[in-house]
């Protein structure tokens, strides 16, 4: 009889999991620091260039980013695959850069920090960048940045 | 009263981390970090400046990427390593040689009376054909050459790195060896 006893208080106790929303809540913290969200849908694909005397772009809310390279896959039927720009969700042209880096300092608090990234694919023809460049100039949004990576 | 039954929560913040976990990504950006020059005012003139031809390095691109350096010393095609040592050469100009960027004695604060060629200028003359990956790698180098120049710089005067300097002593080897790139209007040889 004490055997029966015995059997049944060997029974595994359940395991306490009251803590795992918490640990889950400290991951979900975790990678909701040290990632940013996807801003735009990328319409031109690009490979940067890579460097090495390169700097980290610290402060995400002052830059804009300019991307330049040719239509994505999907999108090459209807565009063709010569070099565009892509400025928010958008194909534009060099001179509506200006408006572009106008309505981004808008919401900005720190005006005269504001950063532009160009990020552009390595076999762009300077011509698209050089445009780009003169606009910037004449908006006034001097500090740029070549969006790369690194390289040994 | 019995408790909430909580064991749903984990479930709940599983799926607010899968959705950030989408949504987001890790990658830091990175890149090199430029200034451009003030827009031209409307009234100013030809904005060619006087500047004695031994004080300026050439540095051209043409449309199929090649690179020529050009200054008083020699001229000729190059490749990026060369452009490199060029440039190193030509901002230090250790000998004083006539054909180099003229010197003249600065008073630098933490530094005193300095001998500095801050007159130089390298200009950066590209093609609109040029690919934009040869510009790029042209621009990393001549930042390569200023950083490798003030890193030699604060190690003999501070004892450290450029990078681990306070910002007075920062601003300090930034005179004196300031980044003089210029970058004129390409030339436009036809086409596109």
């Amino acid at each position: 009889m004490a055997g029966f006893k015995k059997k049944a208080s060997r029974e595994m106790p359940e395991m306490n999991t009251s803590s795992l929303p918490d640990l889950i809540f400290t991951i979900l913290f975790f990678f909701m620091m040290v990632t940013t969200m996807r801003e735009v849908t990328l319409k031109v694909k690009f490979v940067i260039p890579a460097g090495t005397e390169l700097e980290k772009l610290e402060k995400k809310s002052v830059v804009s980013f300019i991307y330049v390279g040719p239509p994505t896959d999907n999108l090459r039927a209807q565009m063709g695959s010569s070099t565009r720009i892509q400025l928010n969700d958008r194909y534009a042209e060099a001179r509506e850069v200006m408006d572009f880096v106008a309505a981004e300092r808008q919401g900005m608090t720190n005006q005269a920090e504001q950063i532009i990234s160009i990020k552009a694919d390595q076999h762009t023809q300077m011509g698209y960048i050089t445009d780009i460049k003169e606009v910037l100039r004449k908006s006034w949004a001097l500090r740029i940045n070549y969006s790369a990576s690194r390289r040994n | 009263m019995p408790g909430l039954n909580t064991s749903s929560t984990a479930d709940i913040s599983f799926m607010l981390l899968i959705f950030f976990l989408i949504t987001t990504s890790m990658d830091t950006d990175m890149g090199l970090a430029r200034r451009l020059p003030k827009p031209p005012e409307p009234d100013q003139e030809d904005a060619t400046m006087d500047i004695k031809s031994r004080n300026i390095l050439y540095v051209r691109l043409n449309a199929s990427g090649e690179l020529w350096i050009k200054d008083e010393m020699s001229s000729g095609y190059g490749n990026l390593q060369e452009l490199r040592n060029r440039v190193k050469e030509f901002v230090k100009n250790e000998q004083n040689l006539s054909k180099l960027p003229e010197k003249h004695v600065k008073n630098i604060d933490l530094l005193g009376q300095c001998f500095v060629t801050d007159k130089h200028v390298i200009s950066v003359q590209t093609d609109r054909g040029t690919p934009y990956n040869m510009y790029f790698q042209v621009q990393n180098e001549l930042v390569a050459a200023y950083n490798e120049l003030r890193n030699e710089l604060a190690k003999q005067k501070f004892g450290r790195e450029f990078q681990y300097l306070k910002n007075e002593e920062k601003d300090a080897i930034k005179k004196y060896y300031p980044q003089n790139i210029s970058e004129a209007e390409p030339k436009k040889y036809g086409g596109d």
